[in-house]
């Protein structure tokens, strides 16, 4: 079997870093998969600025964070980049089996590093009752839609949760011309960053629902109303407070989970809750030679979090491969 | 006008498989279907078990046309290419004193010829069924019963019939039939047909297809059952179909094996008035949580992955499958609720007698295409073989649904084969049904559907006018150049 | 006048109480540090906002480049900078950076793209 001193799943600017990093500590083989047809991953369609503040001192975009990085990776060498390559399975010795188009591939990786993200929690999971209309987006599948292709998925949206996600598309929709027509929050406070409270809703004076909850999505083929209530401090609704909201689309913002299935597939130890690896110190896994960056290893509000920490992935995997007998 | 010699009305299950069994002989036949796909209907929110036959009396037509049906199935399925699973059922009692009623099941079973029924007991039940509640004293295993994909099957039905010769006009709502000569004139939204013979296997809608007739004593309830999918990691919760004692209106809330894998708990019963209410409650959440809990206590609310409410068809306490004499030609088939999918190629066969019966001469074709050409699920196939097809097929190596591994071949072959929705691709391969429920890959399919089937993204819907995904698009705005 | 605003100029978010006289900050309370009180002047006499969006293409491999003013604008003109934003139609491959339109709207800042694309 082919083998690999260092693979890299994931090529979101976690897996970039890491790759980057385990390059300059000495690795000269590293093979760097990514699904998607561009590197970047999720902060291609983060187009909003507000990245790269701790890293690069300077207010970036998505795209211009991603950019930095990708433009050096493709000047080495040493970094083979593999895009539409989608691992589907994993052992635990690091044999892993990619598919792309045309080709399916087995190999074995000396050391491995796991740069696979995160995924939106979805409306099923907080178990909103009603119906399933057309109209009900992750928040994450309504950015991708205007923003990469240039597609409005709808014109009067409520919004379910605050998290970062939420607000950030509550600005973009309002910018494309859509009425935004509440942000709804369980909890007493916004779960997103001050600074995009203040300049993604108040800014456009967009009502944000605290201590609220959504109890029903109706419509038949497409969404056309929600209904709310007030929450007390157990969370419980409060007699008297339903209202409804007409609107045509609902998004959900209500947090991510570390996309893990693979490693889980490997037989990594794994904190069921989070569905992260367990992890006695920053990226490492119960598998040697197998660390997890990013936000696959725990959900972190700004990428130069990310960048930072996968780099230390990178630099252990180097220390890790010069080890070896 | 052509006159065909049987129209069906619905595209369920009851229907597809009529057509299916009808192409045998050399008749016109066409299926006229509301929704702009098949098995929209009732049959899409179907729980996908074949039953043994022990769940209704010998003498009702449900227990007799069920027990054939679970006979018939297998050869359907091979036939047609359809996964069809024999996993087996238990329904299981927590109280020794009710081994009485488990006899009974039993005893009516065997009236009806169902093999292998067998008391199990406890020890029996920890070995072979070890996340069962140790509450559950003993069951009646029948290993008969099987799962199989309800909506896949209702697309292979009609695939293999059109092959076949039948014709099948979706979004056709049947608005009046008259009766002008010795042939039916149905008026459809899409347009009149004729037809010498007539079926109604409209569902829900069923008795307002017999009131447009003039027959007025068929009125037909629907009964809501909720469903909620659990995680694919769980595939191996049981083992088995595990069914609590059955009460008068229902089987109660089953743990249910599912052909794609995902375990999927319910479904509720709630009679009610609104035949378009597909909403699920949080009353129905917390009552099949805590019914399935009671079977399989490690059953965790944050397992579910997905939920979904469908309504049956109830037209009092057994299937109503008649030929009308005061309307000569038209048959009903109607009230098919459960256990309606295992029936329906038993339901076929009467139905084909019934018209016998009734005048239609029918003559085999020389020639019967029995057989479907295969459809490849990447997900299906062990990985050597993926690698054989990826290899012949560039497009099979491009992965579109990373949950399920739907690639942009199978997308492509499911629009061939007559997806032209969201939900219908869903259906047909998967994609879209796993953990992100399309939140990755919903615009990548939008984009193939757009090409295939030559349209803007804005005219895709998710499952028919009315249901379209995106509001506008820039390129109606943007102009000047720069 | 009081106004309360939160600081944004780092994640603190400190909660400032200004004092406004004739539409200018007279006296700034609540900061931690000299950039709180920086932030709710230019806040609340002059608010600026980088915008950011996209560009529908043609004949390029993306479909929309996303692009930005290089430098904040006014908060007041936003909506306005949108709808001659979504006019624009890009028709030549770009870099990352690269200026669109100079003097965005007489602005005194840059359109510039985000992102490379061919």
């Amino acid at each position: 079997m082919i083998s690999r001193d260092l693979v890299i799943v994931g090529g979101g600017p976690a897996g970039l870093a890491a790759a980057l990093a385990a390059y300059e500590n000495g690795v000269k083989d590293i093979l760097l998969l990514e699904r998607d047809q561009y590197l970047g991953g999720i902060l291609n369609q983060c187009i909003h600025p507000g990245f790269g503040l701790q890293y690069f001192k300077a207010e970036l975009t998505g795209p211009q964070y991603a950019e930095r990085f990708i433009q050096k990776i493709n000047h080495i060498k040493e970094i083979e980049v593999s895009l539409k390559s989608l691992v589907v399975h994993l052992t635990k010795e690091k044999a892993l089996t990619y598919i792309k188009p045309g080709a399916m591939q087995t190999l074995t990786a000396k050391a491995l590093i796991m740069g696979t993200g995160c995924r939106e929690r979805t409306r099923e999971m907080i178990q909103i009752p009603g119906t399933r209309p057309a109209g009900i987006f992750p928040a994450g599948l309504a950015q991708k839609l205007i923003n990469i292709e240039g597609l409005l998925p709808g014109r009067e949206v409520v919004i379910i949760g605050s998290g970062d996600i939420g607000l950030i598309m509550a600005r973009r929709f309002t910018l494309e011309g859509a009425q935004v027509k509440a942000v709804i929050e369980i909890q007493k406070e916004s779960r997103g960053l001050i600074r995009n409270v203040v300049q993604c809703l108040d800014d456009f004076n967009l009502p944000l629902y605290l201590r609220h909850k959504i109890l029903k999505i109706h419509g038949k083929d497409r969404v056309e109303k929600v209904t709310v209530a007030e929450v007390d401090d157990k969370l419980q609704e409060i007699p008297g407070t339903r209202f409804e909201l007409a609107c045509d689309t609902v998004l959900i913002s209500v947090g991510l989970i570390p996309e893990n299935e693979l490693i889980e597939m490997a037989g990594v130890a794994m904190d069921e809750k989070t569905n992260s690896p367990e992890s006695s110190e920053l990226s490492t896994t119960s598998i040697p030679g197998l660390w997890v960056c990013g936000n696959a290893y725990k959900i972190y509000d700004v990428v130069d979090g990310v960048t930072r920490d996968s780099a230390q992935a990178g630099k252990l995997a180097a220390e890790y491969l010069r080890n070896l007998p | 006008m052509k006159l065909f010699d049987v129209i069906i009305i619905g595209g369920g299950v009851t229907g597809a498989a009529m057509a299916r069994e009808l192409s045998r002989y050399k008749l016109k036949i066409a299926l006229l279907e509301k929704e702009v796909e098949l098995a929209f209907g009732i049959s899409k929110s179907n729980s996908g078990i074949i039953h043994p036959g022990t769940q209704n009396p010998s003498l009702s037509l449900k227990g007799r046309l069920c027990a054939q049906g679970n006979q018939l199935m297998r050869g359907l399925a091979q036939e047609l290419g359809v996964d069809f699973k024999e996993v087996g059922e238990l329904i299981v009692i927590f109280q020794e004193e009710e081994k009485a009623r488990l006899r009974s099941i039993a005893q009516e079973a065997e009236a009806l010829g169902v093999p292998g029924l067998q008391m199990v007991d406890r020890p029996w039940l920890r070995q072979h069924e070890p996340n069962l509640s140790p509450d559950i004293v003993a069951a009646l295993y029948a290993p008969t019963a099987g799962i199989i994909s309800p909506y896949r099957l209702v697309y292979d039905l009609a695939e293999n019939a059109m092959k076949n010769g039948v014709e099948i006009y979706t979004a056709h709502k049947v608005t009046g039939i008259i009766r002008p000569a010795d042939y039916f004139e149905i008026q459809s939204t899409g347009g009149i047909f004729r037809s010498r013979y007539l079926i109604n296997a409209a569902g829900l809608w069923g008795d307002e297809i017999a009131n447009l007739v003039g027959i007025q004593d068929i009125v037909i309830k629907p009964r809501k059952g909720e469903e909620y999918l659990l995680d694919k990691k769980l595939e191996n919760l049981t083992n088995h179909l595990v069914f609590p004692l059955p009460t008068p209106t229902s089987k109660g809330i089953i743990v249910i094996k599912t052909s794609d894998g995902n375990p999927m708990i319910g479904p509720t019963a709630q009679d009610g008035e609104d035949k378009e209410d597909l909403a699920t409650t949080d009353q129905g959440l917390n009552q099949v949580l805590a019914s399935a809990q009671k079977l399989v206590p490690a059953i965790n609310r944050d397992d579910i992955i997905a939920y979904f409410a469908g309504l049956r068809a109830v037209a009092g306490d057994d299937f109503i499958i008649r030929h009308e004499n005061q309307c000569p030609g038209l048959i009903n088939v109607v009230g098919i609720q459960s256990p309606g999918l295992t029936c329906a190629p038993a339901i076929a066969l009467m139905v084909i007698e019934i018209l016998r019966q009734h005048g239609l001469s029918l003559q085999k074709k020389r020639r019967f295409y029995k057989n479907r050409k295969p459809f490849t699920h990447l997900f299906a196939l062990p990985l050597g073989k993926a690698n054989k097809v990826i290899q012949k097929n560039a497009a099979y190596g491009d992965i579109v649904c990373r949950c399920e591994m739907i690639s942009a071949q199978e997308i492509r072959e499911a629009i061939k084969r007559g997806a032209t929705t969201l939900d219908g691709i869903k259906f047909r391969t998967r994609a879209q049904a796993g953990r992100c429920h399309g939140g990755f890959c919903t615009t990548r399919i939008m984009k193939i559907m757009a090409e295939e089937l030559n349209l803007p993204c804005s005219e895709i819907t998710k499952r028919g006018p009315g249901s379209e995904i995106i509001k506008a698009s820039r390129e109606n705005e943007a102009n000047d150049i720069t | 006048m009081i106004k309360k605003l939160t600081c944004i100029a780092c994640p603190q978010g400190c909660p400032l109480i200004a004092e406004i006289g004739q539409g200018r900050v007279s006296k700034v309370s609540g900061n931690k540090c000299p950039k709180g009180e920086e932030y709710a002047k230019q806040e609340i006499e002059n608010p600026q906002r980088v915008l950011t969006s996209t560009i529908l293409t043609q004949g390029l491999a993306l479909k929309m480049a996303p692009v930005r003013t290089n430098k904040p604008i006014p908060k007041n003109k936003i909506l306005e900078a949108m709808s001659e934003i979504k006019k624009l139609r890009l028709n030549r491959p770009v870099k990352v950076d690269e200026v669109i339109i100079e003097n965005f709207m007489e602005l005194g800042v840059d359109l510039i793209t985000t992102r490379t694309v061919d």
